[in-house]
């Protein structure tokens, strides 16, 4: 355990660099540079702006730099080893860490109530239709599960504005900051994600139960609740677990578009706009940051997974 | 002559053994074809694909307008039915007038001509998607699982490395890169220049000039394949070591044959339902691509920037909103009821799982 462990904790190293050297050539490799205008700026100007990022050197250096593997032009070493990812070329006042400190968060709140609304709600909804399978609770459940990954999100957004913002008046239409403004953009975001776990926890509850220890439980004589709790549903959340981190991942990203229907300033605007203004360091930090957050997530899934069962062997 | 007869016959007539193996393959898909037909929602889902590849197909004859025709004065023009219909008092500003069934958008096109012409785009998205999963992702798997040991480490690890990227943010970053190397004029006879020929090419097929359709296929392709590849390793992984690979492999047959005649028709039927699975996904990337404004190139229609549109005027005028929606979420319905029904038709043991 602990060498599978430490074993995918060191692949990690590898993986990233290879995604920071993608993306790294991936953006550069977009025609144009960051200092292209519709006026254009005369050639002096765009000459010194270069130098003064470091644009004239060697592509090679210039990631070398920006990883914070040698030193840069100042002489210093200040890459995202060192946690510095750099000046932003379109907005001066700002580094690319103060606007990741400043919108980061947003979306990430966004991806975890979204993630704890779908556990939420797809977790019970499951295990109801596990246990009381051909009956209402099972239907609703499995309609969710069928409306979930059929109504994408940028329909539900719009649609619940519509509902309970314009004509019920329940919530507020858009915005960032309040709780209230928190909930509809997570439903529309996780209400299809509930759905898939909702399946999952189904199908792997169905399974569970029909195992002999828990036929065994039952034949001790232990309360039906503790039964269905500590034995088949934390046996049963295993598949479920497994989904949880690239779950999460996609939830995180797809806030973009959710953020855009409810005027929400995370990352998204940000990491659009960076991309169209060849802000390199911005898009190639957004990537990375997002690549840790999913690799780590992947590994916590790894050892949760071992938690749940010890039956799981790494070898 | 009944399929039983027909291989009894065959055996009479001193059949390699071969043929009756292909006859038991045909009555396993006999018999999942007719558990899809029985299911009803599947059937439906079948009957709305087809039914929106005839419209798309025929769009021009069926849409009353053009996508991109649209004169400034009727922008927002509302037919009479939809003001009752409508929430809010859309009466009062709006334009009223029985030009437009569904109305027009902010730039007085027809709304209901631009949803036909958008099956267009997403049709063919969820099309190319299934290729590229089945094609590249089935090949690589393959590969992978059959040759195992250091091939099969570096091909899954290659996977790995690719499921580490946040997949959204690397394909919107791949549209701009494809848009803005390969969408621009280009000197002759450079791969910028092929790809924009090629691009031109795909455009004018589907009736969408200037959509730059062939990035959005490359951008979903890049990402769409990984799936499949894992999954097709997995189950060839687990039937390679079976005695009826090693007998065929003791009667001379090559890696090839194996491949194709024994493993493939044992491991497509999961293969298949994965890949309609995935269908919505790779339609709903476009939509969310559209939406953000990196999809197709205006004027063309794709419902992601239709929504996108209408959320702009979503206290106004909602139908701008409703009726795209409406459109792409029975296309998801429609692949996922298919996909589902595939699924219970192929294995019966797995209904009712994911």
């Amino acid at each position: 355990m602990g060498r599978y462990v430490t074993r995918s904790f060191l692949w990690m190293f590898p993986v990233l660099f290879f995604i920071s050297v993608v993306t790294f050539a991936l953006c550069h490799a977009v025609p144009g540079g960051p200092f292209d205008r519709e006026k254009v700026l005369p050639a002096e100007i765009v000459a010194n702006l270069n130098r003064h990022y470091g644009l004239d050197q060697p592509l090679w250096k210039q990631y070398a730099d920006y990883m914070g593997f040698t030193r840069n032009p100042s002489g210093q070493f200040a890459g995202v080893l060192q946690g510095k990812f750099g000046p932003s070329y379109s907005s001066r006042s700002r580094t690319v860490n103060d606007i990741f400190a400043a919108h980061l968060p947003v979306s990430a709140t966004l991806g975890l109530a979204a993630l704890a609304l779908a556990v939420g709600l797809g977790v019970p909804l499951g295990v109801l239709a596990a246990l009381k399978q051909n009956s209402l609770w099972d239907y609703l459940s499995m309609g969710l599960a069928i409306f979930g990954v059929s109504v994408s999100p940028v329909v539900l957004g719009p649609l619940l504005i519509l509902v309970f913002a314009l004509a019920l008046n329940w919530f507020p239409v858009a915005g960032w900051g309040r709780f209230e403004q928190v909930i509809m953009p997570a439903t529309a975001l996780g209400l299809g994600s509930s759905a898939i776990i909702a399946r999952l926890t189904r199908a792997s509850m169905l399974q569970v139960i029909r195992e002999d220890y828990i036929l065994t439980a039952r034949a001790k004589g232990l309360d039906e609740r503790v039964i269905m709790v500590r034995h088949a549903l934390k046996n049963a959340f295993i598949p479920v677990a497994t989904i949880l981190g690239p779950m999460f991942a996609m939830l995180v990203t797809g806030t973009f578009v959710i953020e855009q229907v409810f005027a929400i300033p995370g990352m998204g605007k940000y990491f659009i706009t960076s991309i169209g203004n060849r802000d390199y360091p911005v898009v190639t930090g957004a990537i990375l940051l997002y690549a840790v957050f999913l690799v780590f997530s992947n590994l916590a899934v790894d050892i949760t997974y071992a938690f749940l069962d010890p039956r799981i062997q790494y070898s | 002559m009944t399929t039983r007869e027909g291989a009894a016959q065959r055996l009479a007539e001193g059949a390699r053994p071969d043929t009756v193996a292909q006859q038991k393959v045909t009555n396993l898909w006999l018999d999942a074809w007719r558990r899809l037909v029985r299911n009803k929602a599947a059937v439906l889902g079948v009957i709305i694909i087809i039914l929106l590849v005839v419209i798309a197909v025929f769009a021009p004859r069926i849409a009353p307008y053009g996508y991109a025709e649209g004169d400034s004065n009727d922008n927002y023009m509302t037919p009479l039915w939809l003001t009752k219909v409508l929430p809010g008092h859309v009466e009062k500003y709006a334009t009223i007038g029985d030009k437009f069934i569904l109305g027009a958008d902010y730039l007085g096109r027809d709304l209901l001509s631009r949803i036909i012409y958008g099956i267009r785009v997403s049709l063919p998205v969820g099309l190319m998607g299934a290729l590229v999963a089945l094609l590249i992702g089935l090949v690589y798997g393959c590969i992978s699982g059959f040759y195992g040991g250091k091939v099969d480490n570096i091909m899954m690890r290659i996977v790995d490395i690719m499921y580490a990227f946040p997949t959204m943010l690397l394909i919107i970053l791949m549209m701009a890169f494809f848009k803005t190397s390969f969408g621009g004029a280009a000197e002759p006879s450079t791969p910028a220049y092929t790809f924009n020929q090629i691009n031109k090419v795909v455009d004018r097929v589907l009736g969408l000039e200037g959509g730059g359709m062939l990035f959005i296929f490359m951008g979903i392709g890049v990402t769409a394949w990984m799936r499949t590849a894992r999954l097709a390793r997995g189950q060839i992984l687990s039937l390679k070591e079976k005695e009826f690979i090693e007998a065929s492999r003791m009667i001379g047959a090559s890696d090839l044959r194996i491949i194709v005649r024994h493993l493939l028709p044992n491991i497509i039927g999961p293969i298949l339902v994965s890949v309609t699975l995935s269908i919505p996904s790779y339609i709903s990337t476009e939509v969310f691509l559209s939406f953000i404004g990196l999809g197709v190139d205006p004027p063309t229609p794709s419902w992601g920037s239709l929504i996108s549109d209408g959320v702009r005027a979503l206290r106004s005028y909602p139908n701008q909103v409703l009726f795209p929606s409406i459109a792409l979420s029975i296309t998801m319905f429609a692949f996922n009821f298919l996909g589902d029904g595939l699924r219970d038709a192929l294995d019966p043991r797995m209904r009712g799982t994911s």
